[in-house]
């Protein structure tokens, strides 16, 4: 049997190739086939037939029944957007904070690291759903008999929001201070991933950078701006894409998508909510990465 | 240690000298218990739900009531576990979604590692646009795909195979485990763009001589990966099988729209306050038709067992990898 005689870089080439054919296949069939075909739905009226479905042309009738006549898509969609806004500087913020705290030599490191890390272990949107159904309802809980009784066991934010005020911070950051400690639980439930990435940027700066700043006089406050910051800025750039998408996945327009899909059939209007969507992220992703990419320092 | 702020250490004169170390050690000092209320403060508040959870599955009914227990209960009790169990149906339940989650784990792991290796070592036409593509996976909202997906599999048909055999129009995947392998097994399930990265960055980290020494020993490229680089790659495995593992344990979205009949503990979960509500009675000995409707907060007792009982894998999981796991994250290069 005569083998065909390849140069080595072809060989590389089609070796490479087969590594990734797996991915290929997948990407083709699985990913932008689909891709493709819900812009075909979202222009379209679907109805499910026996053993397939049937289209329908109808222009851009659906985009203009989501804006436009579906009650509350556009303030969902609004909703998730203002909810992001709030949500990622929160969550950068307490990441960047907490991987610094634990990138520090202290005893029981090893065990708050575990415990901090628990949540990405455990951020389930099923055990959410049924939380809010088991818990709160506990109303022969202690506490709730404490609250009831007087109602100053429970931690007081009215006492938090008058003394900011009172030291002269405008009321819209204390507005924000406030809601940050108030779901202080879901921003740290929802920063495990990106600690891990802040964490393992800090592992990567070299200690001798930290001792020549020290040797030169530098305070830790100083360091932490002109050395960790610059350092780890590539990552914050990842760590808020990050983020976006992250509060997009979970949020109630995918739940608006779906039930739109599946409890109403409305499989054309559905896809063109999902599109709609989409582009607003695209949007965001693209307006942040342009903003910070311009900001970060590439060593 | 910002305390020492406006002092350049130029040179100190004797004097201030033992002055300057007090000051430095009661700020670090100072520094060292700030950060120690901290970390204890934002742990409680991490394991608080965790504790309360514990404390209400060993807790009798008698004690809801009682406002002057706290934590720990008076009545003892493995009734709500029993309970829980009998209402989920743990125990084949949680063998099933073992069996099924590790599965797609495993080949997901495979197709994101082979993928991850073909991206960072070799060189083909196009291969820089076909990374972008994979970025992309990562960014387009898994809810766009969803429709046409579901649509997909529920007349599944590979490039018309089976209609040129059989003449129907393919056949239906839905409530089968096949749309979850497929997409595993293609490096397209969830979160793979992710781990294909994490992959492709370890690889493009290691050596190149490594693999010029393996083929210059005779090896192939496939036995070059499979004897070579991935033993090395452990710290990216884990991390990825960790992740995967969880996630896959974790995911409603995609086991409600391909498989909602299916016993799964993230699907049963979801269900399981409307399903303790109607079971409780008929378990504890009441006939489903009397009408007797269950105690609201023993109900909620139940869900809370219920999801303990749901998660407690996963941290019995977690406290034996945990070192591994940061560990690897630290060293696997997640880091651009």
């Amino acid at each position: 049997m005569r083998t065909i005689r390849l140069s080595l870089k072809s060989r590389r080439a089609l070796l490479g190739l087969a590594f990734i054919s797996p991915w290929l296949v997948g990407f083709v069939f699985l990913f932008a086939t689909p891709l493709l075909q819900s812009i075909r739905f979202s222009l379209s009226n679907l109805s499910v037939a026996p053993g397939g479905y049937v289209l329908d042309f109808v222009g851009f009738k659906n985009f203009k029944d989501a804006l436009l006549v579906d009650a509350t898509f556009n303030r969902i969609l609004v909703d998730s957007v203002g909810a992001m806004v709030l949500n990622v500087p929160m969550i950068l913020f307490f990441s960047l904070f907490t991987a610094t705290l634990l990138n520090q030599k202290f005893r029981g490191r090893t065990m708050a690291r575990a415990i901090f890390f628990l949540p990405v272990i455990l951020a389930s949107s099923a055990v959410a759903a049924a939380e809010s159904a088991g818990l709160i309802n506990l109303m022969g809980d202690a506490s709730a008999v404490d609250a009831s009784a007087d109602g100053g066991a429970s931690f007081n934010v009215v006492s938090i929001v008058r003394m900011l005020a009172d030291v002269g911070l405008p009321m819209a950051y204390v507005d924000y201070i406030v809601e940050a400690i108030m779901r202080i639980y879901e921003i740290i439930s929802s920063s495990g991933v990106q600690i891990l990435i802040f964490l393992a940027a800090l592992q990567s700066v070299p200690g001798s950078m930290y001792e020549v700043a020290k040797i030169e006089g530098a305070t830790a406050y100083e360091s932490f701006w002109k050395i960790t910051f610059p350092m780890v800025s590539p990552l914050i750039l990842t760590n808020v894409i990050y983020t976006i998408i992250d509060s997009f996945a979970g949020s109630p327009v995918t739940q608006a998508i779906y039930q739109t899909a599946f409890k109403t059939q409305n499989f054309g209007l559905s896809s063109a909510m999902s599109w709609l969507y989409t582009l607003v992220i695209g949007l965001v992703l693209i307006v942040v990465g342009w903003v910070l990419s311009r900001r970060v320092h590439y060593n | 240690m910002a305390a020492s702020g406006t002092d350049r250490m130029v040179v100190v004169p004797k004097q201030n000298y033992h002055m300057h170390r007090v000051r430095n050690k009661t700020s670090d000092l100072l520094y060292s218990i700030f950060r120690y209320a901290l970390v204890i403060g934002i742990s409680f508040i991490i394991l608080y739900p965790l504790f309360l959870k514990v404390s209400v599955a060993f807790k009798d009914k008698q004690d809801i009531y009682n406002p002057t227990i706290y934590m720990i209960p008076q009545h003892f009790t493995l009734d709500n576990i029993r309970l829980a169990a009998q209402v989920m149906d743990y125990l084949p339940l949680l063998a099933n979604t073992l069996l099924f989650v590790t599965i797609t784990t495993l080949l997901t792991a495979i197709s994101c590692a082979l993928a991850g290796y073909g991206f960072a070592r070799f060189s083909f036409p196009g291969s820089n646009v076909l990374f972008i593509l994979v970025i992309l996976t990562i960014l387009v909202p898994t809810s766009t795909l969803m429709v046409p997906m579901y649509l997909h599999f529920r007349s599944f048909d590979f490039l018309g195979i089976i209609q040129l055999f059989s003449g129907k129009n393919g056949i239906n995947l839905l409530n089968t485990y096949w749309p979850s392998m497929i997409t595993a097994a293609t490096a397209g399930g969830l979160k793979a763009g992710l781990f294909i990265y994490i992959f492709r960055q370890f690889f493009k980290g290691m050596p190149k001589e490594i693999e010029e020494a393996a083929l210059i020993d005779g090896a192939g490229g496939f036995k070059t990966f499979a004897r070579i680089m991935l033993p090395n790659a452990i710290s990216p495995l884990i991390t990825v099988i960790l992740f995967s593992f969880v996630w896959q344990y974790n995911d409603t979205f995609y086991s409600a729209l391909f498989m909602s009949e299916s016993p799964l503990i993230s699907l049963k979960v979801a269900s399981l306050p409307a399903q303790a509500n109607q079971l409780i009675p008929q378990l504890m000995g009441f006939g489903s038709n009397s009408g007797i409707k269950a105690d609201p907060n023993y109900v909620a007792m139940i869900v809370d067992t219920g999801i303990l009982l749901a998660i407690a894998p996963l941290i019995i999981l977690y406290l034996f990898v945990q070192r591994y796991f940061v560990e690897s994250i630290e060293r696997s290069g997640v880091v651009g």
